[in-house]
């Protein structure tokens, strides 16, 4: 059977094969080349070794949006988390309207990032215009928690979804068996619930940690870093220095940048993948 | 959980009911607000309900769609993520099926590279990408599938090759052995095996190019072709004052179609969206 299908390669493999070529593998290797070259177009880069690196790592913006999105990662992985874990825990209760409330907490994960980003900037400014605060352009510390509310927002309903489907998945009779020798319900929440829901909160962190770290519309659209480049996550601060900066320097720091958020990335996702490997091993 | 009692399960019922419609407040804002005139937007007012005076009726909403163009980036949005799905749909899963079916390093590095490509960060990618798109001709609407076929081949891959690891290799060689080539093998027997994962597949793919903003503002030309993210963000990027009436009449007439799609196929969006997360 193999053989009479690898005849048919042009047609199953071919197409996907090509746009796969044109829209990731030959960007991908020349963004590699290029972040060692000065460059303002793709054709006129001259190599110039890991100069872009030492400057990408000595431009202190870079350096603040690293610090600044790692602190956002722990902050908003932690309140999406627990945040979707509640509510999971409370809609699988036998209340009325579960699927309603289901329905309502899932629907912002449907929009965009850049509509998302609008609608709360507006929100919030008018909120902090009323209790006379400075707005989201003006003050980095209120950007960074409007964008952990925003993100809440989004996700909640999305790692909800995953918590419930895990905690559905969980033996009614453990849940019987724990009743029956005299656990409390925050008793069985911690012995008997959480140790089940591991695979689901190994999922959900991961998620939420490359979410966060990959964040790029919800950003530009909230506070577009300012004040100052306060405000900036990595990716967008990779999109200023390509596109907001002039001087023929810029581009090539900012695919050098591109390749360090890219090895950070990887890494975490790397770290994922032995993570839940191991969970699959122990059930 | 077996036995409901009454009291606190009420009790939950109303906290939760008084959460949802927070939750869905800053929505209701934004509505109430793209019904008032410009000159009733600000934020003194923000809060309030419009009222007589300040109701402006469906004016922003006239004004979104005959002069800010919200129509057309609405067709090229659709046209954008319909080929695109259908594209991803069609090629990606016969991809799939050619290397799970076939066993050499060749496939095997395939797989792996469209693993990796999952993981990426757009930001590597988008100047060169870009570029390329560029010299290609690949910067329109009607052929910016190609570029989301490639980028957007990763997820859909790999999801494919999961399901199709799971279909015993008897049916299709039965079919085979019946005088089925490959081509009709894959697409009378397989192809319909493999519904269940379109939808998945479909939707997760959907939701992505439908927001996506950075993408299609560096391949597209922004003069002639917007899509509704762009359209919303050019309001607040232009310089000069915003019109905020307009805007906000767009942030809804662009929530309306998703909130609709999602109210039809819940289930499948969220068994979709599931499956790819479990997965990925």
């Amino acid at each position: 059977m193999e053989k009479a299908i690898k005849k048919w390669w042009p047609l199953f493999v071919l197409p996907t094969l090509l746009a796969f070529i044109i829209g990731f593998i030959i960007p991908f290797v020349e963004g590699v080349y290029l972040a060692f070259c000065q460059f303002t177009t793709v054709r006129d880069a001259t190599f110039t070794g890991l100069g872009n690196f030492a400057r990408a790592l000595s431009d202190s913006t870079f350096t603040h949006a690293f610090w600044y999105n790692c602190a956002f990662v722990v902050v908003s992985t932690l309140t999406i988390n627990i945040g979707g874990l509640a509510v999971a825990l409370i809609l699988t209760k036998a209340i009325r309207g579960t699927n309603a409330f289901r329905t309502v907490f899932f629907m912002p994960n449907l929009i965009g990032g850049i509509v998302l980003g609008y609608i709360w900037q507006i929100l919030l400014n008018c909120a902090l215009a009323l209790l006379e605060q400075p707005l989201l352009k003006l003050d980095a510390t209120a950007g960074f928690w409007g964008l952990v509310i925003l993100m809440a927002w989004q996700q909640i309903g999305y790692m909800m979804i995953i918590y419930i489907a895990g905690l559905q998945s969980i033996p009614e009779t453990l849940l019987e068996a724990a009743e029956i020798d005299g656990a409390t319900p925050w008793q069985s929440f911690w012995k008997v619930k959480l140790p089940n829901l591991m695979p689901s909160i190994t999922i959900c962190l991961f998620l939420t940690i490359t979410n966060s770290f990959k964040l790029f519309d919800q950003n530009m659209a909230l506070t577009a870093g300012d004040p100052a480049h306060q405000s900036e996550l990595l990716a967008y601060n990779i999109y200023y220095t390509f596109y907001g900066r002039s001087g023929p320097q810029w581009r090539g720091i900012g695919q050098a940048k591109a390749v360090i958020f890219c090895l950070i990335v990887v890494a975490i996702s790397l770290i994922q993948l032995r993570a839940t490997r191991k969970k699959e091993v122990q059930q | 959980m077996t036995k409901a009692r009454k009291g606190p399960n009420r009790l939950w019922s109303i906290i939760m009911t008084v959460v949802c419609v927070l939750w869905m407040y800053p929505i209701f804002m934004v509505l109430m607000n793209s019904l008032k005139v410009e000159s009733a937007i600000s934020t003194s007012t923000a809060f309030q309900l419009p009222t007589a005076e300040t109701f402006a009726g469906l004016a922003n909403y006239e004004n979104a769609i005959s002069t800010q163009g919200f129509l057309q980036s609405l067709f090229y949005t659709v046209v954008i993520t319909v080929t695109s799905v259908f594209a991803i749909l069609v090629f990606c899963s016969m991809f799939a099926w050619y290397i799970t079916r076939v066993n050499t390093w060749v496939t095997k590095v395939l797989y792996l590279l469209c693993a990796f490509s999952m993981v990426v960060p757009f930001q590597m990618v988008m100047f060169t990408l870009a570029s390329l798109a560029d010299t290609l001709d690949l910067n329109t609407p009607w052929v910016l599938w190609v570029v989301y076929l490639g980028f957007g081949a990763g997820l859909a891959v790999f999801m494919f090759c999961g399901f199709m690891r799971s279909v015993p290799l008897e049916i299709e060689e039965a079919a085979m052995i019946d005088g089925c080539n490959p081509v009709q093998t894959y697409f009378k027997i397989v192809f319909p095996l493999l519904r269940p994962t379109m939808v998945s597949v479909a939707i997760l793919e959907a939701m992505w190019i439908w927001n996506d903003y950075l993408l299609p503002t560096l391949i597209l030309d922004v003069n002639k072709y917007k899509t509704i993210s762009m359209l919303i963000q050019l309001f607040r990027g232009s310089f000069g004052r915003v019109e905020m009436g307009p805007m906000m009449a767009c942030i809804m007439l662009a929530i309306l179609p998703i909130i609709v799609i999602y109210l039809l196929g819940q289930k499948h969006i969220i068994k979709g969206v599931l499956s790819g997360a479990v997965k990925g």
